[in-house]
């Protein structure tokens, strides 16, 4: 079984984010930035997958050349081979055009199953996977804590906020895992060596036949008319409890005074 | 007037609160059409609709159109939009509704804004990114716009006695290549809790609780609140409490009229998830912990001691 894990790079969780003023895109130049930790249980599912059945693993992304290390990062958990695409022209895109260039470039690959994150730590909108499958014609399978494949038949528990359910559809599909559907492994000093020759395959928009126009900031079906920082929360009242918990009087008398009680 | 379609969130006929929150928000912009996708219950949902401003509710219902699967609620959606002609399509901001938006987004070339927190006359979305450190405005260029509401973002107005027109959609289906078949819905044991992305309190305990028998101690305050229990994600790496309810930068983005934080340090990738709450207040026995410089009321104190007379003080208040 083929099976292609797309790979985001995101800035650092612990780095404080930041709109570009001049363009209004998130910059992702002045912070450390690291591989998606969702994408990472998408990665680590792929890798069990291949060692239960046999087949290939690639990773996918999207994202200028300065992504590279998330995708490498990706590569030394162990899978075969990558394709970055990677084009001045996709400065700027939303989830619409990044769906859409994702799946041009999985048609490239062919696979039989397609794993995502959830969601993204920066963008959070969880888009991707639906949109994706729209354009590849696909079924999508999202937010699954559980997966299993027999034959052709894709089984998901799928998280719900009450529970989960059980979901199925044909293969080829695609699933987007959450955080704790596995415990991803660390790559090892040999992974990381080994991933250093693993192959990159580069794809711009021509080799995808998209036109520059269609998608990045000029294609955008969405923009960011202004933003501001939100001013931080200021700490307000703190009391030190003696020892006996009766500090809690206060604390309760504090969520009456503004109604929660 | 511009109509504005809403996407009606339910459970077997019953409207979630989030549908009132998006009816009570279009009808501000426009006439109100709900949209209903579900193998019955339309009937007990329309009144409800109708009392919360729907003036008609396009419906596909029967077999085959089940709420919880994506596609026959996109194909609903896109009919009701085909004949509406709507200014906007409201969606809640839900798992489910997420797939929903995106994917009739891609399918009709429409631009999606994703946990909308406010919405005003021109369509100009507020969003709140980077775990709340930005407020971000933002309108949909292409198509119509399909903006999907965060739970408690607005209001549910007071109801009225308005009985809106239903109009069938008259749509038939075939299950097809992209369909996802629903085998069985599992619902969790949550204690009758409210779930942690609606719930307007959260109690949650961190690594302070030191033991997963102690979050009795989380769930004990928050039964005496009505809230939901969240927890952090050293707590749920640790195995203490379910996934669902993690809060934070890879769990859940909460912004609750009230976060009680126990035990929990404040580590930046947990404030991205709850700093947006009007009220934190949080008990924790270091006082330099994170948490408090984004608390309106802190206790420096342990937690075994302060939340159990805690909880007996807000059930005494509440007779
Ligand atoms: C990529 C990435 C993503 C992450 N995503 C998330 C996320 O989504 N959500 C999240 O929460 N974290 C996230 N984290 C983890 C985050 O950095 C912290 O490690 C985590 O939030 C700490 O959880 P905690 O506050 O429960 O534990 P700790 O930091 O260990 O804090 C425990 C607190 O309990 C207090 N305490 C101990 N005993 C008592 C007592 N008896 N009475 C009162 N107080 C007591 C201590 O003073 C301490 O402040 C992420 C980290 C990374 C790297
Ligand atoms: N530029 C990209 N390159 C590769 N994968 C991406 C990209 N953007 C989003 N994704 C994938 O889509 C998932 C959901 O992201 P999002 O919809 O942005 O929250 C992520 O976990 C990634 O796996």
């Amino acid at each position: 079984m083929k099976i292609l894990v797309t790979v985001k790079r995101v800035p650092d969780t612990a780095a404080e984010k930041r709109l570009d003023p001049d363009d209004k895109t998130l910059d992702r130049e002045s912070v450390e930035t690291i591989m998606n930790p969702v994408d990472e249980y998408a990665v680590e599912e792929a890798l069990r997958l291949k060692e239960a059945a046999g087949g290939e693993v690639v990773v996918l992304c999207m994202g200028p050349t300065s992504a590279l290390p998330a995708v490498r990062k990706a590569l030394s958990m162990g899978p075969d081979a990558a394709v970055h695409v990677h084009d001045d022209g996709l400065h700027g895109s939303d989830a619409f055009n990044t769906s859409r260039v994702l799946a041009a470039a999985i048609k490239t690959v062919e696979p039989d199953l397609v794993l995502l994150g959830s969601e993204s730590t920066d963008a959070r909108t969880s888009l991707v996977p639906s949109a994706l499958a729209e354009f590849l014609g696909w079924p999508a399978l999202t937010n699954a804590k559980k997966l299993e494949i027999d034959g052709t038949t894709v089984r998901v528990h799928r998280e719900t906020e009450t529970g989960y359910d059980v979901v199925e559809a044909d293969g080829p599909a695609v699933v987007s895992v959450v955080k704790g559907i596995n415990e991803p492994r660390y790559p090892s000093f040999k992974g990381i060596m080994a991933a250093k020759s693993r192959p990159v395959t580069d794809l711009t928009l021509s080799d995808l036949d998209i036109d520059p126009s269609e998608v990045g900031a000029a294609g955008a079906t969405t923009e960011v008319v202004e933003f501001a920082p939100r001013p931080p929360k200021q700490a307000g009242q703190k009391v030190e409890d003696p020892g006996d918990g009766s500090a809690a009087t206060q604390l309760a008398e504090f969520l009456a005074s503004n109604k929660f009680i | 007037m511009a109509t504005v379609l809403v996407l009606v969130e339910h459970e077997g006929g019953a409207p979630k609160k989030v549908t009132y929150q998006m009816l009570g928000k279009a009808r501000e912009l426009g006439d109100v059409a709900a949209v209903f996708v579900g193998e019955d219950g339309l009937e007990a949902a329309t009144g409800e609709l109708g009392r919360h401003g729907a003036a008609t509710v396009y419906a596909a219902t029967g077999e085959g159109w089940s709420e919880a699967s994506t596609l026959p609620v996109v194909e609903a959606l896109a009919a009701a939009a085909e004949r509406a002609e709507p200014a906007a399509i409201l969606v809640a901001s839900t798992p489910s509704g997420k797939d929903v938006a995106a994917r009739l987004g891609a399918r009709k070339g429409w631009g999606v804004l994703a946990d909308v927190v406010d919405l005003d006359g021109d369509l100009v979305a507020t969003q709140s990114v980077f775990g709340g450190a930005t407020t971000v405005r933002s309108r949909v260029r292409t198509g119509t716009p399909v903006l999907t509401v965060k739970p408690n973002a607005f209001g549910v107005p007071e109801p009225g006695d308005r009985s809106p027109e239903v109009v069938d959609l008259g749509l038939s289906r075939e299950p097809g290549r992209a369909d996802v078949r629903v085998i069985e819905r599992v619902t969790s044991e949550q204690g009758g809790r409210p779930d942690v992305a609606e719930a307007e309190i959260i109690v949650s305990g961190g690594r302070g609780l030191q033991d997963p028998a102690n979050f009795a101690l989380v769930e004990a305050l928050a039964d005496t609140l009505g809230a939901a229990v969240g927890a952090s994600r050293a707590a749920v790496d640790a195995g203490w409490y379910p996934h669902q309810h993690q809060v934070g930068q890879t769990g859940k983005t909460v912004s609750p009229q009230l976060y009680v934080a126990v035990g929990i340090s404040g580590a930046i990738q947990h404030r991205a998830g709850m700093q947006t709450s009007k009220t934190i207040v949080a008990v924790n026995k270091d006082g330099d912990a994170p948490i408090f410089s984004i608390s309106d009321f802190g206790v420096v104190g342990d937690l075994f001691k302060v939340v159990p007379r805690l909880t007996e003080e807000v059930a005494k208040r509440k007779g």
